[in-house]
């Protein structure tokens, strides 16, 4: 299953290898239980309010104003961070970089741990990250730091995050906002 | 789909990198004239590069990305060697190629921009070592001239191996004693230059990298004319200062020495090509 790490420096054996699969379409993954979206959305808010230094990292499907989605989710992501008290550190380029990325305003999927050790990330957001790197790096984060990952994903979402949403479009962020706001308060946060 | 897809989300502007930001307020885009005297007062397509203190490949990649007419609309094809540690950090489309099948990537890309972008112009400028280019890669090198693609090949010409320490490649002169070479090159320096002009290149130019006003025209003659004519070649020499001996000062001298002896400047252009050429200077954009 999907563990918080560390489980050394080798990201295998990945979710996948032990059995965990995405979600149905309509369901949600909390670490290897399916469960409904609302409750992998309440697990996910009070991961984020809770834990230290919540992070969201966009990615470039919604950094750039490519469609008319990109552009809505780029205002709810900005007022989701507002909510959850998170900041924002952007996976702009999925390139690797020589010498170094600089951790304090940046993410690479190919050593993403960097950035979370850095600024001591224990809970995040993957979103607006094309699906074949989001793979790559929450495998890495997955094995190689304790950070509670959360993927908000368009298409069918990420087994190795420990909540996966998937088909998650303006209309679900906007829920996530209002379930984000209503844990926040439960929370007397 | 445009270039303009890059364009930032308002409400990231904040949190993006200061040179993200830069490269989408104040680099030059959509500017054919756009050329290295732009350096100081625009943002370079590059940001950062990891090749040696000095070394003369950083400055030819600079003087490149500042003269290539459509960068918006380029696809530059590299190959393993010290220039591919450069591309991650370029702001242009790069796909990094098998090393030495850079010229078979690039005719397949150019061929599918054709077919996929119809009305638009697409640049396909391969980018790439000597051994890459001529000794690894030369049957693929070749067989694109022969084919007549309309692909521009650039070669890094640095006379030997540098990214894997130090063998010497068919680019180094006759005698030249490299670390992985102790006895000395046993035969001549290919004449590649020559090699592209026999098998079909429209244009051809061998140069240093000391004037970069002649690597930007050379770039610009070379571009506009695999548009319209068929393949171009570009020679270029950027000493491996690391490999022979020289302190990251040194580099500029080093190629200025050279501009009067095997690097003499050297063109060759078909007429066809001139044809191009001529047009493009009346249009004000050579
Ligand atoms: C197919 C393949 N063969 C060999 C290599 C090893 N290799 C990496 S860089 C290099 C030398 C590059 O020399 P050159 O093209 O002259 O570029 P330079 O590093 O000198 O700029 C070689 C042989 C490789 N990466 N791939
Ligand atoms: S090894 Fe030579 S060619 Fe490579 S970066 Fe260093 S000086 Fe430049
Ligand atoms: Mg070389």
């Amino acid at each position: 299953m999907a563990k918080l790490g560390p489980m050394g420096f080798s990201p295998y054996p990945t979710a996948v290898n032990e059995g965990v699969l995405n979600p149905p379409e309509g369901k949600a993954l909390l670490f290897d239980e399916i469960v409904d979206e609302e409750v992998a959305m309440r697990e996910a808010a009070k991961a984020m309010l809770t834990r230290e230094n919540p992070t969201i990292f966009p990615g470039p499907q919604v950094l750039y104003a490519w469609s008319e989605d990109a552009k809505k989710k780029a205002k709810l992501i900005k007022e989701l961070a507002q909510v959850l008290g998170a900041k924002i550190i952007p996976m702009y380029d999925y390139r690797p970089k020589y010498p170094k990325i600089n951790p304090e305003v940046e993410i690479n999927p190919n050593h993403p741990n960097l950035t979370i050790w850095h600024n001591n990330i224990k809970a995040c957001i993957f979103v607006g990250v094309h699906c074949h790197y989001a793979n790559v790096a929450l495998k890495i984060i997955r094995a190689e730091t304790d950070c509670f990952t959360i993927a908000l994903c368009s298409m069918e979402g990420h087994e190795d995050a420990m909540i996966t949403l998937r088909d998650q479009h303006p209309e679900e962020l906007e829920k996530f906002i209002k379930i984000a706001k209503e844990v926040k308060k439960e929370l007397g946060i | 789909m445009s270039f303009k897809v890059f364009q930032i989300n308002e409400e990231f502007l904040d949190v993006m990198p200061k040179e993200i930001v830069e490269l989408q307020e104040n680099a030059t885009w959509g500017n054919p004239k756009r050329g290295v005297m732009d350096l100081p007062f625009h943002k370079e397509l590059i940001e950062e590069h990891s090749l040696c203190a000095g070394c003369p490949e950083a400055a030819a990649l600079r003087y490149i990305m500042a003269s290539i007419p459509a960068p918006e609309d380029t696809v530059i094809v590299n190959s393993t060697g010290c220039t591919s540690l450069v591309f991650p950090h370029i702001a242009m489309h790069t796909i990094h190629s098998l090393f030495g099948n850079q010229n078979a990537v690039a005719s397949g890309i150019k061929r599918v921009l054709e077919y996929r972008y119809p009305d638009r112009v697409k640049d396909v400028i391969v980018l790439a070592g000597d051994g890459a280019t001529v000794d690894i890669g030369l049957d693929c090198t070749l067989q694109s001239f022969f084919r007549q693609e309309k692909i521009t090949t650039i070669c890094f010409d640095n006379e030997v191996y540098a990214n894997t320490g130090g063998q010497e490649s068919g680019m180094t002169p006759k005698g030249h004693v490299f670390k992985m070479a102790p006895k000395g090159k046993q035969f001549e320096k290919v004449p590649m230059w020559q090699l592209a002009i026999d098998s079909g290149c429209h244009y051809v130019a061998r140069l240093t990298v000391s004037s970069p006003k002649r690597v930007e025209s050379v770039i610009k003659k070379a571009v506009y004319v695999a548009r319209e004519v068929g393949p171009t070649y570009i020679h270029l020499y950027t000493p491996c200062i690391l490999e022979i001996g020289l302190n990251s000062d040194q580099g500029l001298e080093e190629m200025r020495s050279k501009d009067k002896e095997r690097f003499e400047f050297f063109e060759y252009v078909s007429p066809q090509a001139q044809e191009v050429i001529e047009k493009r200077k009346a249009e004000g954009l050579l």
